[in-house]
């Protein structure tokens, strides 16, 4: 499937293993915060990349010391208007100066791809192939700033 | 009055274009009801009883004539030749047809204005002052900060989808006329101990179902410091407000649950590490204050002789000069307010006939410019005590001169259940009722200040929580029925309103308010307010009185 990342269509090399399943040999991975937390040691033993999966209620600071074995943070929407998000993005961009990949997943529109992308989300991945190109559209809905943004 | 430059003038466009491209997603069936309805509230388009409803920002209250006209224009061609000032001194449109809503907004682009962020669980429209740059009692104009503010508001991409609504109020006068403590953020100009002009920042105040007054969070921050700060309250608000539950959702809940000592420790962690990279230069603050230059004074405005000879010849004309005019901080000038209380209209509603006219007096006697009151007044701040007379029949004939500012009759009252689709119970209807039967002006006059406010339901758009006397609509068993509150006030010596006892039904409503006044005149003291009255006999000789049947 493809996603968005840096305004250009590529391919999707990740996946997402739930808690409750065992961690596959090879390809790039992203696993919950509290997996992270406690197998961090195995997860960057294997072949392929490892990332996180953050939730709305997660807190960005238990990944300070880490974020740079981490490729891929995914930014989980629950639904669509938890804004948690956008601050989550905004700090690990400017207060702990990531470099990796953000990635907006789950339930959210391509009319806030906008604004997560002025916080600091580079990619994005929909379930709904037509969220795509509306996404790249909407990007360039607005061409006024008028805050200070990390991108 | 702020002059938009290009990109300002580009933003509206684009977000007109933007909402032009939700809409039509939406009538295709591509967008559902609930994405569409977030993205529409962002807009200023809520689904009411009869139709849409569109809220258009005025921020902080400021109109040119050349608006004024455009709102009349859009009145006649969208609505049903009326709109409504709001509490937030923004103006709303009853009937507007949805698929015609995008036209609507490119029509208001075009006089640099929109209907950004004027609801959903967004940052609103800044309020202020309405008073502001002509008052006495001013430490600084704050409409440069608060125009300063309305762009970092704009489309900001991290707090675009926040737990619930969040309000700023800015005032820069020592009387507060901006409900300040009851914002989310409250912003005070204030004078530190060296003599220098700051920021006092409140946090966690709010009206709706649990009224709370505001704590200050800074005693005194510096100018530069201003978006700084309001990020750092943001960011915490952002993360931490609960989203468990739209009641408890408001920051005055967070500050409440997390205590203020505790809230403010972690505003003041967050802002220490943003403040020396957005700082607000001084050169920022002066160009923004260029662009609210008192306008060109006539400085021999004071040589008149004529309007003292009218106040003498004419008792009804001394009367509105009475109450419906303000002190102005240059001599042979007075600020003018135009009631939008006449005993039979809507609270707060205008038609396009009245705004066209106000334009055209704006444009002759007060540099072109209108504010909005949260009231739900307008104003004519630069009036020359010369053209007083002039005004005011011209006022009068438009129906907009009834002496009442400040009166029993000078109510803030919500659409209620005719119009809105959360409300319990009716209050246009009431308020005209009470205005029946408050038909004297003698009487109101006597009653003097005392402000009355109503809302329909428990959401408290009319404020009735901060009323002197606070009416609040509730449902019982399908009927109206109102609930009471004294003693309630949103200026300097801010207070919640006390429940007076049961409520009572409609038919009563009307009666329950003159027996309130009546005890009121039989209870004060010399020239004791209203308010001053409550305060000092309590809730007891009321209850008494109102209840004495039951």
């Amino acid at each position: 499937m493809q996603i968005i990342k840096d305004r250009q269509l590529v391919e999707n090399t990740w996946t997402f293993i739930t808690d409750d399943s065992p961690l596959p040999e090879i390809g790039d991975i992203t696993v919950t915060l509290v997996r992270w937390l406690a197998d961090k040691e195995q997860l960057l033993k294997r072949s392929g990349q490892a990332g996180v999966r953050l939730n709305p209620s997660d807190q960005t600071e238990q990944l300070a010391d880490d974020l740079s074995k981490i490729a891929v943070i995914e930014l989980n929407f629950p639904i669509f208007g938890d804004g948690r998000l956008f601050s989550q993005a905004r700090l690990l961009r400017s207060r702990d100066a990531y470099q990796g990949e953000i990635r907006a997943v789950g339930d959210y529109l391509p009319d806030q791809v906008f604004y997560l992308a002025r916080v600091g989300v580079n990619a994005f991945e929909f379930s709904d192939p037509n969220h795509i190109q509306e996404a790249l559209a909407a990007m360039n809905n607005f061409s006024v700033r008028y805050q200070a943004s990390t991108n | 009055m702020y002059q938009y430059n290009k990109q300002d003038q580009t933003l509206i466009e684009e977000r007109v274009n933007e909402f032009r491209g939700q809409t039509q997603r939406f009538l295709s069936g591509e967008l559902g009801p609930d994405q569409f309805r977030a993205l529409r509230l962002m807009n200023g388009l809520y689904v009411q009883t009869h139709a849409p409803m569109l809220r258009v920002a005025v921020p902080y209250g400021l109109l040119s004539s050349k608006q004024l006209r455009k709102l009349a224009s859009v009145a006649r061609d969208y609505d049903h030749g009326y709109c409504h000032f709001t509490t937030r001194q923004n103006v709303q449109y009853n009937w507007p047809e949805l698929n015609r809503v995008p036209d609507l907004l490119a029509e208001l682009a075009t006089v640099q204005m929109h209907a950004i962020q004027t609801s959903g669980n967004c940052l609103r429209n800044t309020s202020s002052d309405h008073l502001a740059g002509i008052c006495k009692d001013e430490i600084e104009d704050p409409r440069p900060y608060c125009e300063i503010i309305r762009q970092w508001t704009t489309l900001h991409p991290e707090f675009a989808f926040l737990p619930r609504k969040f309000k700023i109020a800015v005032s820069g006068a020592t009387h507060d006329r901006a409900a300040v403590q009851f914002h989310d953020i409250g912003v005070y100009l204030v004078k530190n101990e060296a003599g220098e002009i700051g920021f006092r920042i409140l946090a966690g105040g709010g009206l709706g179902r649990t009224p709370i007054i505001g704590q200050t969070v800074r005693p005194f921050l510096e100018k530069q410091h201003l978006l700084s700060y309001l990020e750092a309250i943001l960011r915490v608000y952002n993360l931490f407000g609960r989203r468990d539950n739209k009641y408890k959702a408001r920051i005055k809940i967070l500050v409440k649950e997390t205590g203020l000592e505790k809230f403010t420790a972690m505003v003041e962690k967050e802002w220490l590490r943003i403040k020396d990279e957005m700082l607000l230069s001084n050169e920022r603050i002066e160009e923004m204050k260029a662009q609210f230059a008192p306008p060109t004074y006539d400085s021999s405005a004071s040589n008149d002789s004529s309007f003292e000879a009218h106040l003498s010849a004419d008792a009804s004309f001394a009367k509105w000069v009475k109450y419906n005019t303000v002190e102005h901080k240059i001599a042979g000038y007075r600020g003018v307010y135009l009631s939008l209380k006449a005993p039979d209209s809507p609270p707060g509603d205008m038609t396009d006939k009245q705004l066209e006219a106000v334009a055209d007096l704006a444009d002759q006697y007060s540099f072109g410019e209108i504010r909005s009151t949260h009231r739900q007044n307008l104003v004519l701040a630069d009036v020359k005590q010369a053209d007083l007379f002039t005004v005011w029949q011209q006022l009068d004939s438009i129906k907009l001169a009834t002496p009442n500012i400040g009166t029993v009759t000078d109510m803030i009252c919500c659409p209620g259940l005719d119009f809105c689709s959360l409300a319990n119970a009716g209050s246009i209807g009431v308020a005209k009722e009470i205005n029946e039967a408050l038909d004297d002006l003698d009487y109101i006059h006597d009653i003097g200040d005392i402000k009355i406010n109503m809302s329909g339901c428990m959401n408290g758009c009319a404020h009735q929580s901060v009323g002197h006397i606070g009416i609040l609509g509730v449902d019982k068993h399908g009927e109206e029925w109102y609930q009471i509150t004294l003693g309630g006030s949103s200026e300097n010596e801010a207070a919640i309103g006390e429940r007076l006892g049961p409520s009572v039904p409609k038919d009563q409503i009307t009666a329950t308010i003159t027996t309130i006044l009546d005890v009121y005149i039989k209870q004060r003291l010399e020239d004791e307010t209203f308010l001053e009255t409550v305060k000092r006999v309590g809730l007891e000789p009321f209850k008494e009185r109102v209840y004495a049947n039951h």
